[in-house]
């Protein structure tokens, strides 16, 4: 079936617990064929959890997710990832008993049009010749670097990056801004958690602002800095 | 006559040969208990009936269907590990999510339980093997005589051993269990099978054990009790080495079975709680294992 306008990931009344806390309150969002999407909002507001109650990862939840128009809910954690969909968590999960080509090559390649390895080197030169290296002996930036380019190896074109500048030097948060501009031009579609409001402008199309677990507001990019005062209120800044 | 610490080199090399024997059987087994216990967090107590499964499924093999000793080393493994591989997939996979208690009682009835049956069937006492004609004999060395099956033990154990060091440190596969032990639920998000990671991991470890029974057969006698007696000191073995390392694991076995053979020239009487004197020691000097990483 060829692309329709329908958006390639679409929530509705998502609901999630962990254990009996109830986390998420309805998130309602969708992301478009190759646009960038932020969830913005501050700490504890359900972001993560929303990208793991898309995985799968978090089991208890209730609502509609639909990735090119099909229902993943019902799906095995494990068959995700098979549609194509890329996730790198918010603690990068590099894992410290394999080496960066272990890591790199980890995630088994679910759909063609993945990046070779001399790709990926081309954009994340850091990583080049480390192959041996122990993953997690990689400093912070290039250990997500690595868990941006095993998706990217995966053939994954939708990719969902949970705050991959935190705790990270400005000079590194500039390179994977510009890594992130070249996904875009490679047509990628990116759900992005991001506190760093002046990261998610230079890439995004939109962001959704979470608050307590559901979507509070929508801000287009071209119009953040309009709505500045009003995001800023809602981030705590 | 050349002597060492006033025993006779012969009577020395000997006990080494003999605690190289026993060591190649507790690098077997430990080495599936720990990648067990670190892929499933199961304490495995079911691994010595494993054992004595391989044992009789070579011995009841032979001895019904006439199917000899080189068969029976390769299908006593397979057939223990699908019993395996089926009981994890039926029972022990309801028990991951609760307290690990509860799979290792499950593991412990289960072991008495086989053990129950095949005493039932087949009484308690051991069952002969003949030796297989190729790997009987022996060699003489002038100073002593080194028979040849167990030459054999300690040379296919060893590369048994090597080929499962090599299955999980250097292959695709043995990246998907490392990174499994790790962190499970971030390997499924990547978009590989997990549950059927786990399954595959404890026939295998299984299958181990069930070769190490199918090896044991013609050396000592196939009886129930044949596991219980051996998986107390494997665990200690397991103990001693730490989890953190495969290598690690197998060296800790040979090395104790031969301090244990040394024990029986210098002071026999300890002999039999050697492993147990090292496992405290080691807990007292470095709780984690010889080879342990924190956990």
């Amino acid at each position: 079936m060829p692309a329709t306008d329908k958006p390639r990931l679409q929530v509705d009344n998502l609901q999630a617990w962990y254990d009996e806390s109830h986390v998420l309150h309805g998130m309602t969002l969708n992301v478009g064929d190759g646009e960038i999407v932020t969830l913005i909002g501050r700490n504890g507001a359900g972001k993560t959890t929303t990208m793991r109650a898309i995985m799968g990862v978090l089991r208890k939840r209730q609502g509609t997710i639909r990735y090119k128009d099909q229902d993943i809910v019902a799906l095995a954690p494990h068959k995700v990832p098979r549609l194509g969909i890329g996730y790198v968590p918010e603690e990068r999960g590099i894992f410290a008993s394999l080496n960066v080509i272990e890591n790199l090559t980890l995630p088994p390649v679910t759909q063609p049009g993945g990046m070779s390895l001399n790709e990926i080197f081309a954009l994340f030169p850091n990583l080049q010749g480390r192959n041996r290296t122990i993953g997690t002996r990689l400093s912070g930036g290039e250990q997500q670097m690595l868990a941006i380019a095993r998706v990217l190896r995966s053939g994954a074109d939708f990719i969902l990056l949970d705050e991959p500048t935190e705790g990270l030097a400005p000079v590194i948060v500039d390179q994977i801004a510009v890594s992130l501009q070249i996904l875009k031009q490679r047509g990628l579609t990116i759900l992005l958690v991001e506190q760093n409001l002046q990261f998610a402008s230079a890439i995004a199309d939109r962001h959704y602002v979470v608050e307590q677990g559901e979507v509070v507001d929508e801000v287009q990019n071209h119009a953040l800095a309009a709505n500045m005062g009003k995001l800023n209120a809602y981030l705590g800044v | 006559m050349t002597e060492f610490f006033g025993v006779p080199v012969v009577v020395l090399l000997g006990q080494v040969l003999l605690g190289l024997i026993n060591g190649s059987f507790y690098a077997l087994l430990s080495l599936g208990l720990a990648i067990i216990f670190g892929m499933l967090n199961v304490i495995n107590f079911s691994h010595g009936a494993f054992y004595m499964l391989g044992g009789f499924v070579t011995w009841i093999i032979f001895s019904h269907l006439g199917i000899g000793y080189w068969p029976g080393l390769l299908i006593a493994p397979i057939v223990v590990g699908l019993i395996g591989a089926l009981s994890e997939r039926l029972l022990l996979r309801h028990l991951y999510g609760v307290d690990p208690l509860y799979s290792l009682l499950f593991t412990f009835g289960a072991a008495m339980m086989l053990e129950g049956l095949f005493r039932y069937i087949f009484g308690s006492a051991g069952k002969p093997y003949p030796m297989p004609s190729a790997l009987s004999g022996g060699y003489n060395l002038g100073f002593m005589f080194l028979p040849v099956y167990r030459v054999w033990v300690i040379a296919i154990a060893l590369v048994v051993c090597f080929g499962t060091w090599f299955a999980i440190e250097r292959t695709r596969l043995g990246a998907y269990l490392r990174a499994g032990t790790e962190n499970p639920v971030l390997v499924q998000a990547f978009g590989i099978n997990v549950p059927a990671l786990l399954t595959l991991t404890y026939g295998f470890c299984v299958g181990l054990a069930g070769f190490a029974g199918a090896l044991a057969a013609p050396i000592y006698q196939v009886g129930p009790s044949m596991g219980a007696n051996l998986i107390i000191i494997v665990f200690a073995v397991v103990v001693i080495g730490g989890m953190g390392s495969i290598a690690g694991t197998i060296v800790t076995g040979l090395a104790l079975g031969i301090v244990e053979g040394l024990t029986k020239v210098f002071f026999p009487t300890a002999s039999a709680i050697t492993v147990f004197i090292m496992m405290i020691l080691v807990l007292m000097i470095r709780p984690n294992g010889l080879f342990g990483r924190e956990r």
